[in-house]
């Protein structure tokens, strides 16, 4: 025989280095002068930036961008890491914000920004959640979003309730619902990441309580089960479930059912997002002054204050074909006629990260109003996943097992205290 | 089957070997090594390249953009998930339930469908269709059904005065739900498993029991159960290699909910692949594949005696 089995073998395994699977560079931004802005496929989102691109390129004649969208959630963060780690980014793409822009490696993958001149023009409490070491990476993509509560201002006034101040209150307000025969709180576990807000909204209070939260909790010093703040939001989602004030259904209602109960006044509480309002007024056009949005009460009434999630960020990749277009391009994103021409496109969901830049006077009141937080000294907190790396992926889950009663508070908080430990190991934090 | 083919080879008389030896030099000669080559490459660059990657990627912290060795703690970190022990019981009780459940409605079904009925063509493609239809289309499709308030079976068992129950809203019953889910979807094709066995039973013997006065009943259970076996293997391997790396209809009807009460070790993977701890995840894979070894090998060396002894 010419050859024996074994130099085949050897044969085939010294030829793989060479054929060996390369990535597909270099395609990203395109050439001929388009330029590509990736966005996550959220309508509202693919609506504001599609609006923001046709007026960029009409503003300026050196440069053409076109959009790109790309899933959301999970999906889309391994997509997004999976393109700049095979070089494959398009100029300037969208994307979260705090812990997990810190998971993209920016000092490895992005351009640093901080010599652009809308850098100076932030709101304070944006560029900590786009920076790493002082260098900030990223350019705010639109107006703010706050965890809360959306309320039916109908019930109030027939049942002569107010906004509540403190939780105790709130429980009030919500019995008083309930015995008027509407759900008092509207839960939502069919679309699991909801389950989330009566904790994640909460973390204004636990930092009113503890302003040092979020450092003791990045270094491991402090966690939800032993800080007694952080421990009650964990309690709050026993106490709901335990006393009957949510819907029957809780467990497999969907957002957009929870939104209709609210809308409808079935329901009378919900916690979410303020971007709800979106989808009342897709759904619900003719009920969008029916509801309004106050911040998640915690004990004490004189700290009441709200819990803001910050914008995406735009950013630039390190591999950019065309750095002069994206900057110029981010630029405009952080321009007053930039964010106006987005809000044509779809509304924002609350006040700009631009010291500079009001909101559009054609707002909802419920969004409208959220303008009062942010003008109190001390009443707007960024959610914890802005101010720490440190976020566990089963909060949610955890949070459901602990809604249907198979684990109770102290269990479910010790569960996700031991879930973050994977993050912050992956992210490589000291003192995990 | 099997049996008949292995009696054939123990008569091969002795005097072919020489033969045979011939015939495999004259292969040889005609097919040389360089055939294996553009296949051989193939496996190498496609399976065991990634195979042995995953090996080492799971002993390793990684985040796609790079790698930090750290030995076993992937596995400690893997194996210490509080929700880890209920996927692996799910798991388990899953794919046995499943299996089990295939097995004897794929039996019954069988036998029904070779005997002499009405309409048999008719239903027998009726039962096989389940198996031709996308697993997400009908996990989709029972999800809506099983809805607690509006879905179809419940507002149907209403209508005789039955309160049905959550099904995929319940933790304690969510998994079952998505079990008969499978089975419903599954046993089309253990029934046509068993009908080509049924089917393939020479009609002699039947003939001679009916002359030594055999009921339905012993006819069955002496000939028939005996001379199936190898279809009920062929069921078991397949359905319970499917039930125990089983994800598709899992994660369409529930996503491992609620909370963790249906979750698989194929969704716990997922999930870790999808929050971005890539080595956990790949850790989590070996631990599926050891599992999956686990059961399955020891299984099919017994099934391979049992058939052997026939």
């Amino acid at each position: 025989m010419a050859f024996s089995r074994r130099s085949l073998l050897m044969g085939a395994g010294s030829a793989v280095p060479v054929i060996a699977i390369t990535g597909c560079g270099g395609s990203g931004g395109g050439g001929g002068g388009t330029v590509t802005f990736l966005v996550d496929n959220n309508p509202n989102n693919i609506a504001a930036s599609e609006s923001l691109i046709a007026a960029f390129n009409e503003s300026q004649t050196d440069y053409e961008f076109t959009m790109e969208t790309r899933p959301g959630g999970t999906e889309g963060d391994n997509l997004v890491k999976t393109r700049l780690s095979t070089q494959d980014m398009p100029d300037a793409f969208s994307y979260n914000s705090g812990s997990l822009f810190q998971a993209i490696r920016p000092v490895q993958n992005l351009l640093d920004l901080s010599d652009q001149p809308w850098v100076d023009r932030l709101a304070e409490s944006f560029p900590d959640s786009v920076s790493v070491d002082g260098k900030v990476y990223g350019v705010p993509h639109g107006g703010s979003n706050s965890g809360g509560v959306w309320y039916h201002k109908p019930t109030y006034e027939e049942l002569g309730l107010e906004v509540p101040l403190t939780w105790d209150d709130f429980i009030a307000n919500a019995e008083a619902a309930k015995s008027a025969g509407k759900h008092g709180v509207i839960q939502s576990y069919g679309e699991t990441y909801t389950s989330q807000f009566l904790v994640l909204a909460d973390f204004h209070n636990v930092a009113t309580a503890n302003p040092d939260f979020a450092e003791q909790y990045t270094a491991n010093e402090v966690g939800f089960a032993d800080d007694p703040t952080a421990f009650r939001s964990f309690e709050h989602v026993e106490q709901i479930t335990k006393e009957g004030l949510v819907n029957e259904d809780y467990v497999s209602t969907t957002l957009e059912q929870a939104l209709a109960y609210l809308a409808t006044g079935e329901g009378a509480h919900y916690p979410f997002f303020a971007s709800g309002i979106s989808e009342i007024e897709a759904n619900h056009p003719d009920q969008l002054e029916d509801v309004g949005f106050f911040a998640l009460p915690g004990d004490d009434a004189a700290t009441n204050g709200l819990t803001v999630w910050l914008p995406n960020g735009i950013y630039i990749p390190g591999t950019a074909e065309n750095p002069e277009a994206a900057k110029a391009f981010l630029a405009f994103v952080a321009s007053a006629e930039g964010l106006a021409a987005m809000a044509e496109g779809a509304q924002p969901t609350g006040p700009y990260m631009l010291t500079d830049v009001p909101l559009p006077d054609d707002v909802p009141t419920a969004i409208r109003e959220l303008q009062t937080y942010f003008d109190t000294e001390g009443a707007t907190t960024p959610a914890l996943e802005f101010v720490s790396p440190v976020k566990g992926p089963n909060l949610e889950n955890i949070l459901i097992e602990l809604g249907t009663g198979s684990i109770d508070a102290k269990t479910a908080a010790q569960r996700y205290d031991q879930d973050v430990e994977k993050q912050a190991q992956q992210l490589g934090l000291e003192g995990w | 089957m099997t049996a008949v083919v292995s009696t054939e080879l123990r008569a091969v008389p002795a005097g072919r070997e020489n033969g045979e030896r011939r015939r495999s030099n004259y292969l040889a000669k005609a097919y040389p090594l360089w055939y294996y080559l553009p296949a051989g490459l193939l496996f190498l660059v496609f399976f065991a390249i990634p195979t042995f990657a995953s090996f080492f990627f799971s002993l390793t912290r990684w985040s796609l953009f790079d790698w930090e060795f750290i030995g076993f703690e992937n596995f400690r970190q893997f194996l210490s998930e509080p929700q880890l022990i209920g996927s692996l019981r799910n798991t388990v009780v899953y794919a046995f339930l499943t299996s089990g459940a295939k097995v004897v409605l794929g039996m019954a079904l069988g036998l029904l469908l070779t005997s002499q009925i009405r309409a048999r063509g008719l239903l027998r493609s009726l039962v096989f269709f389940p198996v031709l239809v996308s697993t997400i289309g009908v996990g989709v499709m029972f999800t809506t059904m099983m809805h607690p308030t509006d879905g179809l079976i419940n507002t149907a068992l209403a209508v005789v005065g039955i309160e049905g129950p959550k099904w995929l809203a319940d933790p304690q019953l969510a998994l079952i739900s998505v079990a008969l889910v499978d089975i419903w979807k599954g046993v089309g094709l253990a029934t046509v498993i068993y009908m080509a066995g049924i089917v393939a039973v020479p009609a002699e013997y039947y003939e001679a029991a009916r002359v030594d006065g055999a009921g339905a009943w012993s006819t069955f259970r002496r000939i028939t159960l005996p001379l199936i076996r190898p279809a009920t293997f062929t069921v078991i391997t397949l359905s319970l290699i499917g039930g125990l790396r089983s994800f598709d209809l899992i994660w369409a009807m529930t996503s491992g909910g609620p909370g963790f009460a249906s979750d698989v070790i194929a969704s716990v993977v997922y999930k870790q692949y999808q929050a971005g701890f890539y080595g956990l995840s790949t850790a989590g894979n070996v631990v599926m594949f050891l599992v999956v070894m686990l059961i399955v090998v020891p299984l099919n060396y017994f099934m391979r005696k049992a058939e052997v002894d026939q």
